[in-house]
């Protein structure tokens, strides 16, 4: 075993075992292995058991409302364990099932709906939390089930699309549920609100706690998570698991094995809309409301993204992409924590593109150089062309560089916006001398959009990043950060 | 009866719209077997270019052209810009996965849709735009018209469906009567095949696209002549568009122009006839329905897989 060449460690030592298919019994063996010293921590690290990655994980995200006691960035953590809870389940249909649900928010939305439906003044049902939540489990389940149906004769693209539909079709009958023959079943778009708390072993967990947030609730949404992870690994360790895989890489082929193909089909759908609808409960009963609009195509490409970047079919992998970017959004709302979140990774792009090169030198120079070189000529020309944004700190220091006017015309948002993204693309057309000379300019402008057009609208921002990321996923590195790359056989 | 008529004056209006979204889809899928969800965004972007057009021909309360060059003008810019943005879109979005798993280009189409739409909502803001079409010559597209029994049928609906019906016949006559209408047919029957035929396969792509988002920009003026337009219908304008496009058997054009009616009928009648809120619940009926019995669709092929 030497050095040089990138070799696995799990090669048993004895020959060829009878009655066994090697090729079959090595698979997990065929990865592609990253050389050198990456190459080497990644195998070290693989070798732990992923039962000690969930201990560790959860005791250090339980220590964070030791740490912190704001109440926001506990709300933020419930959120994120919230958003883990629907990556795993998404995990499921599309990762493990290889099927494309784009009605998945609406399962999610189903589960709310009927916790609220058990647990509030809507009906005057008051059915205990012990109740209510697996009753609302079971009816997601269902749902899913029935939402499943169609896909046994459907491939993946009109599967797709009847998903989609639901997802609509759902949000149309919760916000036109308010007068169904006269009856007001949904609340209509103001939602159901005063919806019960969750009550445990005779305790109310109580959403407010003497003005900061609970954190109760945030507990009980780890304990659900770290069982839903463990139960969902045996799931995959199991037959099921293994039919699902065998599905989702090719599903003639193991039609032709014999595997019940649409009933494999119907429990992945269901699996999944059962983790969604118990998200849903912990959603409905923190939030002590629940709305339609929150269960929507934002949402959904929020979840896709999260699944997508943390590599779709693993599970550690979808909890952390969901680990990035909920904190992600959040942060993004914030122009100063934007601003700096921007610069980083543009700093980060630019070193991790040019790793150690002389052209990193040359292109950070050049960059900086040019930045200075704008921001003099703009100030000479006419002073109110950067004295826009007297922000303290980062964000000041940042406007000696880049050019922030105090008054915008309003063809230069529209005009730098789209000049940028025209650039970028032009970008990845030109070849390399060329592009390094281009990169100048483009970072400079990219900055200047950042900074006079994005920051000035949080909400769309936030999004269009997201955008972003999910294309530039599916064309750079489609099998997400821990997912394994696939190679389907044409 | 009157109802009825004036109910499917608003299906045929509905329905073209609906229509010349459901072609682009279908002219997509057809030749490269996927579901362009940014699509609807395209058709979108295009009822903004359109009323950007429209500002700058000096809007339709002084207009510096006579009423149809105005709207000559403003549709074939939507129509130039929407094209431009699909051959963009399939550039840079889609040629790269095409030798990707199935499931790659439809998570890009999602991401650009999304793209698409919050950057008009990052430039444009989120506040509707009025056409303000009943200002075009005091309100001669709404008060002038043809009587059908007591219904009056106004002029700008009268325009609406025959201008999307005749650019669908002139599709038609693109796709059927023309030698790339030809290549197009080749491509979309057998990709590889028709690239061995000496086919340039990207050429004909990049035409599907420029042909699919101009009809979709058409659309998009079409809608703002008679809705105010923002930067969020294109989501449920493109769910309906493809519904549309699969109803009516998905890569055959004849089929999107009839999955298009029925679906502008289907809608048109549930909100007349029963109520605006149960219109979404009676087409997912009809699309499961249709899933079911005849996956597809009215003038598909069935698709046969090989092993």
């Amino acid at each position: 075993m030497s050095d040089s060449t990138p070799h696995s460690s799990h090669i048993p030592a004895e020959g060829p075992a009878v009655g066994q298919d090697e090729w079959v019994a090595r698979h997990g063996e065929r990865r592609l292995l990253r050389g050198g010293r990456l190459g080497k921590l990644e195998e070290r690290l693989r070798v732990v058991p992923w039962w000690v990655w969930l201990i560790l994980f959860v005791a250090a995200f339980s220590l964070l409302p030791v740490v912190e006691s704001s109440g926001y960035v506990r709300r933020v953590a419930f959120d994120t364990v919230l958003y883990m809870l629907l990556a795993l389940g998404l995990n499921i249909v599309v990762g493990w099932g290889g099927l494309l649900d784009l009605g998945y928010v609406a399962l999610y939305g189903v589960g709310a709906y009927t916790y609220a439906f058990l647990a509030s003044d809507q009906f005057g049902v008051h059915l205990p939390t012990l109740l209510a939540v697996p009753i609302t489990v079971i009816i997601g389940a269902l749902v899913g089930l029935l939402l499943g149906l169609p896909s046994r004769r459907l491939t993946g693209d009109y599967l797709a699309i009847v998903t989609l539909f639901f997802l609509q079709l759902f949000q149309t009958l919760m916000t036109n549920g308010d007068s169904v023959f006269g009856h007001d079943l949904t609340g209509g778009p103001n939602g159901i609100l005063n919806i019960d708390p969750f009550h445990i072993f005779g305790h109310d967990l109580a959403v407010q706690h003497g003005g900061v947030f609970a954190v109760s609730y945030f507990y009980l949404a780890l304990a659900v998570f770290a069982v839903v992870y463990v139960a969902l690994r045996f799931v995959n360790l199991s037959r099921t698991g293994r039919a699902w895989r065998s599905l989702r890489e090719d599903p003639l082929a193991a039609e032709a094995m014999g595997m019940p193909v649409n009933w494999l089909k119907l429990m992945s759908f269901s699996f999944g809309a059962g983790v969604a609808a118990l998200t849903g409960t912990l959603f409905s009963a923190l939030n002590a409301s629940v709305f339609p609009l929150t269960f929507y195509f934002i949402l959904l490409i929020v979840v896709y993204t999260m699944v997508i970047l943390g590599g779709s079919g693993s599970q550690s992998g979808v909890v952390l992409g969901a680990l990035i970017i909920g904190p992600l959004l959040e942060l993004l709302r914030d122009p100063g924590k934007a601003r700096i979140l921007f610069y980083a990774a543009l700093v980060g792009g630019v070193v991790f593109g040019f790793r150690r090169s002389r052209t990193l030198g040359i292109v950070s120079g050049a960059t900086i150089a040019f930045g200075f070189v704008m921001h003099a000529a703009a100030s000479a020309h006419d002073a109110a062309w950067v004295a826009g944004d007297k922000a303290s700190g980062f964000g000041g220091a940042m406007a000696h560089w880049v050019v922030v006017p105090a008054h915008l015309a309003s063809w230069v948002q529209p005009t730098t916006y789209v000049g940028l993204i025209g650039l970028a693309l032009l970008l990845t057309l030109v070849d390399r001398r060329v592009r390094i000379v281009l990169l100048v300019p483009t970072l400079y402008l990219a900055a200047f959009v950042w900074e006079n057009v994005m920051l000035a609208n949080p909400e769309p921002m936030r999004y269009i990043v997201l955008g972003v990321i999910l294309v530039s996923l599916m064309i750079l590195r489609p099998n997400g950060l821990l997912g394994e790359r696939r190679v389907e056989i044409v | 009866m009157d109802t009825f008529i004036q109910l499917t004056i608003d299906a045929l209006t509905l329905g073209s719209v609906y229509a010349l979204i459901a072609l682009g889809y279908t002219l997509v899928y057809g030749v490269l077997k996927l579901l362009n969800f940014a699509h609807g965004d395209v058709f979108m972007v295009g009822s903004f270019i359109g009323f950007g057009v429209l500002q700058l021909l000096g809007g339709t309360s002084n207009p510096i052209v006579p009423i149809w060059a105005l709207l000559v003008l403003v549709t074939l810019a939507a129509m130039a810009g929407c094209a431009v943005l699909g051959v963009v879109i399939e550039r840079f979005a889609y040629r790269p996965l095409r030798n990707a798993p199935r499931i790659a280009p439809l998570i890009s189409a999602l991401g650009v849709s999304f793209f698409l739409a919050n950057s008009m909502q990052l430039l444009f803001g989120a506040q509707p735009r009025n056409y303000d079409t009943f200002s075009l010559a005091n309100g001669a597209l709404y008060l002038h018209g043809i009587d059908i029994g007591q219904v009056r049928v106004p002029l700008l609906r009268i325009i609406t469906i025959v201008a999307a019906f005749v650019m669908m016949v002139m599709l038609w006559y693109l796709v059927n009567k023309t030698r790339t209408g030809k290549a197009m047919r080749a491509t979309s029957f057998d990709l590889e095949a028709a690239a061995m035929m000496g086919i340039d396969i990207d050429k004909v792509i990049v035409f599907t696209f420029v042909l699919g988002s101009a009809l979709a920009g058409a659309a998009g003026v079409m809608f703002g002549l008679r809705v105010p337009t923002n930067v969020s219908i294109g989501f449920v304008a493109g769910l309906k568009g493809f519904t549309a496009a699969v109803i009516g058997g998905i890569g055959s054009i004849p089929g999107a122009m009839a999955g298009g009616l029925i679906l502008g009928f289907a809608e048109a009648y549930t909100q007349g006839y029963i109520s605006t809120k149960w219109s979404d619940l009676v087409v997912f009926l009809i699309l499961i329905a249709f899933m079911i019995f005849r996956p597809q669709g009215l003038l598909g092929r069935a698709d046969i897989h090989k092993v």
